[in-house]
């Protein structure tokens, strides 16, 4: 197989996105089997001070242009269809995040390339580069090849650790000529920052709730710790909600929101299926009960046996602790 | 002020999903349909437009098990009309379903002119691609995904879109119309029809059955499916055993392995 | 006892609606309202409500019905059946009217309660309020320890089609009481089958919840998969689902024997007497569901079945029988606990937990399926979950049979 493996280094406001990170890591493994290097392609305006960041890259093609401000997938998508043409890559792996999506679709599109999607791992194989697909809103994995390069491949967040696609190694920049098209029919008028009131926690990725094992409401604050080290919000089963002690818009189940975050930690939660109704389809569900039996396990991944009050400040503490170690590493 | 909404019908994931012998696609026996769960949003913003601006919103699928249900219900809910395009293919992918709605939209003198095209912002499905951007791309109209909200300056033709993006920010759009937009939640919840009226719609209204468009550009996928298999779920959750402090340096390593820390 | 049956009322030609309700007997007797206020008195959320039965009435007859249906107040009628019991003129309004007033408020409504939709839709698409599987209906089967026939698998004819429905098919704490009955019919060799998967809820809750149009899709279902089978007759486990093949599946040709679980069980006292082994050492009290006990007066059969089990002390709560306090649950209250809540209303269950726990029994008996999630959430709201647990009738039943060889 020939040509370079591409990770589209998606940037937003000043920052690379997360999910550039694994598909960073995902990339270098598979470049590694290809025996082909590795390269970012970093395209905005003033962006080119991001690419120090992304040394997992062989190489970073940064495309500077006053158009790509804003990240318009339909531009961007045309940046890069010149740039696929002219340099011919054998794979491109583009984050799926709310900042870029559409746009890998519209690069493939424009080339009449293959384009896969929801892709949790991208390897090669004997019949060419084999993507694992998380289909059905996570009830069916496909595994699936491509016909033809290169082919675009859409990467699901949980791909890899972001820690493993980070690298302090410098990489090689090389600037890259963009065009793009003179098309000023989709126009970012203003950005609107979060209102100050209550969260929307069916949008939030990490959830904290809590249940009747936290069993005052002074106890909250142990939970809203661990919320603010994960970067979620706290949220509730009933009784909580009940006793007033979290506004109705944070409760979980049938009689409150379905949420679908990627991270849900149930404290003191016993599962009734009322909840289970409203958050069984999260990614990731770390459950910590007293009561072994709970049927709160059978729907979490992980499980704790062990008092909430107990468990609870250890996690915030030991994630603190994590979190301080890579701010220094 | 013509709206246009896509609908698509994929497999209800509240039943289990069986995988058919041969191992590369889901069992059709034993699918049950049901509309894609962001295409009834979509469907809600339409009617929501169409409220506010008055004007005709025509609902388009491709047949499908229990696809006239849905239809039935967005003709009871307030769509103006509903068009079915048959032998569209069985399963077709999302590159298929692209060709086919604009090859057909493309074919109707009333419709070409749709003001906005609107449908689900993604599908569980969604294998080769998503609809929006590639309806708009065969359409060569603007696309702009992630919508939350629409509202049109019709005499002006533009719309301005709120975009959803991570960490509760949004981003206000000017789009100059027509444009496909991928909606990812109305302004409200999809609203509640009565099932009376569901019924009464099923004796009194009409789908269009339409024969799908000739496609010049469809050729074979370019997505190959090797094999498909369930994930395994986990009967029980795996049991951290430990003091607090030991079970939350696993919790941790458990984090930090799935990108979550 | 009880009431004659409907006119039927699904035919198109003769449709029981607001406008002609007067052209039928049943809203003629709304002419005979002498405006006693004895309904708005009795009924539970009569203090909240804009317009109770009797102003309902009354502005109907001064034709100001388009102000009740502006009003959403109309949500919290449960369906309990206390206006109806204590109408002097035996006016039917849990019946008839209030189900015809709530369906015109459903169309007046901006939105409808998210819960509320969520569990209609969920009905009409899985069979179930739940949105559980409707292929994973028949899945406590495994775990009954019993063998149960399903008639799709085994359609010999049976004596009793035992109709399970949701709460009681996906619920773990209903499927509980679903094991309980099938051990207890099985010990008794009475030679039942069920529908499995092929079943859907019955729908009651779908009429008295504003959805006739749902109602009638499930009775048109579930009427056409008993014609496919020969039984003799139907034990439910759901008041609602009795209530629903009493008063409307007739219409359908429902022709078949009927029965609730408790009532049916109290006929087998005789063959279940030496089966109850076990002594029981609870003092128990019963709450009267109101669609068993105000709608069809089976206060004494639950009361014969539990005192039959050795050790059992029966103490009664401040409202009982036709006094009973509803659960809250029916009339889709099952569904609006949020909705209750954002208006600041008591839960009609907690209200009734506070009676249960000032008898000092051990255990709150009930029989219907909805009683028990209702109830056992209050106790632990109220931090009464110590104190006192709560059973299904069927389940101390098969609990004093253990240990029969």
């Amino acid at each position: 197989m020939s040509g370079n493996v591409w990770v589209f280094a998606e940037q937003w406001r000043g920052r690379i996105s997360e999910i550039t990170y694994e598909a960073l890591a995902l990339g270098k493994e598979l470049a590694g089997a290809l025996q082909v290097p590795l390269e970012a392609i970093l395209l905005g305006h003033n962006v080119l001070p991001l690419a120090g960041t992304l040394g997992k890259a062989d190489t970073v093609l940064a495309g500077e242009h006053p158009a790509l401000a804003e990240l318009v997938p339909g531009l961007y998508a045309e940046a890069l269809a010149a740039l696929v043409e002219e340099r011919a890559p054998c794979a491109v792996l583009i984050p799926l995040t709310n900042i870029s999506l559409g746009m890998g679709t519209l690069l493939a599109a424009r080339l009449h390339l293959p384009s896969v999607n929801f892709c949790q791992d991208v390897r090669a194989a004997a019949a060419g580069i084999e993507a694992r697909c998380v289909l059905y809103g996570g009830k069916i994995e496909s595994r699936v090849t491509a016909a033809g390069t290169p082919a675009i491949f859409g990467i699901w967040s949980g791909a890899r650790s972001p820690e493993a696609g980070r690298s302090d190694r410098a990489p090689s920049v090389e600037e890259v000529r963009v065009t793009v098209p003179d098309d000023t029919r989709v126009r970012l008028k203003r950005y609107i920052e979060p209102e100050a009131g209550d969260v929307d926690i069916t949008r939030q990725e990490v959830l904290v709730a809590v249940g009747r094992g936290i069993q005052s409401p002074e106890n909250l604050a142990l939970a809203e710790d661990l919320a603010r080290s994960l970067g979620g919000a706290v949220c509730a089963s009933r009784p909580v909600i009940d006793q007033g002690w979290l506004p109705l818009s944070r409760q979980v189940g049938k009689s409150g929101l379905t949420v679908k975050p990627k991270l849900y930690v149930a404290l003191g939660i016993s599962g009734a299926p009322e909840h289970v109704e409203g958050m069984r389809d999260s990614s990731l569900i770390v459950a910590v009960n007293s009561d072994p039996r709970a049927p709160i396990f059978g729907v979490a991944h992980y499980g704790i046996v062990g008092d909430v009050l107990e468990v609870l400040p250890a996690l915030t503490a030991a994630i603190e602790a994590r979190k301080e170690a890579h701010s220094h590493a | 002020m013509n709206i246009l909404v896509l609908l698509r019908m994929v497999p209800d994931v509240v039943e289990e999903l069986e995988i058919a012998p041969g191992g590369k696609a889901l069992d059709a026996d034993l699918l049950r349909m049901m509309l894609s769960e962001s295409d009834g949003h979509a469907l809600e913003e339409a009617l929501l437009l169409k409220e506010r601006y008055g004007g005709v919103v025509t609902v388009l699928a491709l047949d499908a098990p229990e696809v006239d249900d849905a239809l039935f219900t967005a003709l009871a809910k307030g769509a103006d009309r509903a068009v079915k395009i048959s032998d569209a293919g069985e399963n077709p992918t999302t590159l298929e379903a692209a060709y086919t709605f604009a090859g057909w939209i493309a074919g109707q003198p009333d419709l070409a002119y749709a003001d906005v095209i609107l449908t689900g912002v993604q599908a569980i499905d969604d294998l080769d691609g998503l609809l929006a951007p590639l309806v708009a791309h065969q359409m060569r109209l603007p696309y702009l995904g992630i919508v939350t909200r629409l509202a049109v300056d019709v005499p002006g033709r533009v719309a301005t879109a709120i975009k959803e993006y991570p960490g509760g920010v949004r981003g206000e759009f000017d789009v100059d119309l027509p444009a496909v937009f991928g909606i990812q939640a109305a302004e409200k919840p999809p609203r509640y029809v009565p099932v009376a009226k569901v019924r009464a719609a099923m004796k009194s209204r009409q789908i269009e059955s339409v024969p799908a468009p000739t496609l010049a550009e469809a050729g074979p996928s370019l997505v190959n499916v090797v094999a498909m298999e369930k994930p395994q779920p986990a009967e029980w959750a795996a049991m951290l055993e430990g003091s607090p402090e030991q079970v939350s340096g696993k919790v941790c390593e458990i984090l930090a392995g799935t990108g979550l820390l | 006892m009880g009431h004659p049956i409907l006119a039927p009322v699904e035919s198109e030609t003769c449709q029981l609606t607001l406008e002609n309700l007067s052209r039928f007997p049943e809203g003629s007797e709304l002419l005979s309202c002498i405006q006693c206020g004895a309904c708005a008195g009795t009924c539970p959320y009569g203090d909240v409500m804009d317009y109770p039965p009797r102003r309902m009435i009354a502005m109907m007859r001064a034709g100001l019905l388009e102000k009740v249906f502006a009003s959403d107040s109309l949500l919290s009628c449960v369906a309990c059946y206390a206006c109806m019991a204590k109408c002097p003129r035996g006016i039917r309004l849990t019946e008839v009217l209030l189900p015809l007033m709530k369906e015109q408020t459903l169309t007046h409504l901006p939105e409808l309660p998210a819960e509320l939709q969520r569990a209609l839709q969920s009905t009409l698409r899985y069979g179930n309020p739940m949105g559980e599987p409707s292929r994973k209906r028949a899945a406590w089967v495994k775990t009954a320890g019993v063998p149960i026939r399903i008639l799709a698998e085994d359609p010999r004819p049976a004596d009793v089609l035992w109709f399970v429905e949701c709460y009681t098919s996906f619920y773990p704490r209903g499927q509980d009481n679903s094991r309980a009955t099938a051990r207890i019919f099985h010990a008794l060799g009475i030679d039942f089958a069920i529908l499995g998967n092929e079943e859907k809820c019955a729908g009651e809750c779908g009429r008295l919840t504003w959805e006739p149009g749902l109602f009638e899709t499930l009775m048109d279902y579930n009427m056409a998969v008993f014609q496919k089978y020969r039984f003799h007759r139907v034990v439910t486990s759901c008041p609602h689902a009795h209530n629903a093949f009493k008063n409307r599946y007739p219409a359908l040709g429902f022709n078949w024997g009927l029965d609730h679980t408790t009532p049916f069980l109290a006929g087998y006292l005789a063959q279940l007497k030496p089966l109850l082994r076990r002594k029981l050492s609870y003092a128990v009290t019963y709450h009267d569901s109101c669609c068993l006990g105000r709608q069809n007066e089976f206060y004494d059969p639950p009361r014969l079945l539990l005192q039959t089990i050795p050790g059992v002390k029966l103490v009664e709560m401040v409202h009982n029988r036709v006094n009973s306090i509803c659960c809250g649950g029916g009339g889709g209250g099952m569904w609006l606990d949020t909705y209750f809540k954002a208006k600041g209303y008591e839960r009609l269950s907690e209200r009734r937990v506070k009676e249960a726990v000032a008898t000092g029994a051990d255990v709150l008996a009930v029989s219907c399926p909805y009683e028990v999630p209702r109830f056992e959430d209050a106790l632990k709201v109220l931090g009464h979950d110590k104190k006192m647990i709560v059973r299904d009738v069927t389940e101390l039943l098969a609990e004093s049979m253990e240990g029969n060889p």
